[in-house]
């Protein structure tokens, strides 16, 4: 029982960092770095292809059985693409100054390939509970990642976070932050901090 | 004019890689030696023109008509995966040297952002057909022009003395900051 249970909170934890999307695998790179010019942003994008994640993962582990191999990559794509129409209509319904920011980089979530690197790896294989698990916690790292570097490059870049001024008057933002340069800056150093700390965990 | 314009702002001005972030995946992956990334880029060239003839005559001629605009994202991307297809067959059959030239890079393709960006944007920006087909070919000059920069880069870094945890996507991350921040230098030369 007990070793089950670890299991299956393992199952969630993995996707935040041993496994993460991003920073371990490198995977849906693109959302990651055009919309973290604020923290608000990324943590819009990473709401919404968390959703488009879960909600496949669930259709996609239920009907798992019914889905012939041959034409699984394609029913995904349709499946991932449905759900990304209703996150895109839900956002310009009820967020409609998020929705203009993010542009179209929500329908882009179609050719995220987290997802469709989960679908294959993980939801098509494994029962409904443990994919809802595996989704959960990767769109949870994915998350963490937006935030995280989002709120780095608006600190920096405008001196404030989520919209607060955290640095006061004397602060001269660095413009080039927020610009695409400050992305694959901001992206370089986090993934090379993450193999930094995990040489040295490794050494401990 | 307009479409000379079109182009120039394709592939410099607003690059689909380095200020769009479209097509990372292949940019990061397929950019260690210059000749893998020149093949790399003239088979995303190639099917970008395609793509954006084809999903135009999707989208004006088959879901505006019949006021389908919401499945959109759904055809975009079952037209392309089958597009990349199609391409990948016709191209064996007519021009040997292509395809093996072109190789495995052209499967792929299906996965590379870049395409149905390129899609969605002509129809946001709502360009005429012979727009969108000039918008195809230009930023898909401007993905090769990017990605073979950055092939001949890393080809150099190979001999540099690069900390252990930047070695591989660390560097290459800064490497394009800096590329982007070169070509930032074309900002406000045309807006189009």
């Amino acid at each position: 029982m007990a070793d089950k249970k670890v299991s299956i909170t393992r199952e969630y934890l993995k996707g935040l960092w041993d496994e993460n999307p991003v920073l371990r695998s490198l995977l849906g790179l693109c959302p990651v770095l055009a919309v973290t010019n604020s923290a608000i942003n990324g943590l819009a994008m990473g709401l919404a292809t968390t959703f488009v994640l879960l909600t496949s993962s669930i259709i996609i582990s239920l009907v798992r059985k019914v889905i012939p191999h041959q034409v699984r990559i394609a029913s995904f794509i349709v499946i991932i693409a449905t759900f990304v129409t209703v996150a895109d209509r839900f956002l310009a319904a009820y967020f409609p100054p998020i929705s203009k920011d993010l542009g179209p980089y929500v329908p882009l979530i179609v050719v995220n390939c987290i997802i469709l690197g989960r679908q294959e790896a993980f939801s098509s294989r494994n029962s409904l509970g443990r994919s809802i698990l595996d989704s959960s916690g990767m769109g949870t790292g994915f998350i963490l990642v937006l935030i995280l570097l989002g709120g780095f490059r608006e600190i920096f870049g405008s001196g404030t976070f989520f919209g607060m001024t955290v640095l006061g008057e004397w602060f001269d933002p660095w413009m080039v932050m927020i610009l695409p340069p400050g992305a694959f800056l901001g992206l370089g150093l986090f993934i090379g901090l993450t193999n930094w700390i995990n040489a040295w965990r490794a050494k401990a | 004019m307009k479409l000379i314009l079109i182009f120039i702002s394709a592939a410099v001005v607003n690059n689909f890689v380095l200020s769009y972030f479209l097509g990372i995946c292949p940019f990061v992956g397929v950019s260690k030696k210059i000749s893998s990334a020149v093949s790399m880029g003239m088979a995303v060239t190639f099917v970008m023109t395609i793509a954006a003839v084809v999903t135009w005559l999707i989208y004006h001629l088959i879901l505006v008509p019949a006021s389908l605009e919401i499945l959109e994202y759904v055809s975009f991307i079952l037209v392309i995966a089958s597009l990349v297809q199609l391409v990948e067959m016709f191209v064996r059959k007519i021009s040997k040297p292509l395809y093996d030239a072109l190789g495995i890079y052209l499967p792929l393709i299906t996965t590379n952002c870049a395409i149905l960006g390129l899609a969605l944007f002509a129809v946001l920006r709502d360009y005429a057909f012979i727009e969108s087909l000039v918008f195809g070919v230009g930023a898909g000059a401007g993905f090769t022009l990017a990605i073979t920069i950055m092939a001949g880069i890393r080809e150099q870094l190979e001999l540099a003395k690069v900390p252990k945890s930047f070695e591989g996507a660390g560097i290459t991350m800064i490497v394009a900051a800096a590329l982007a921040l070169a070509f930032m230098g074309f900002a406000g030369l045309i807006s189009v």
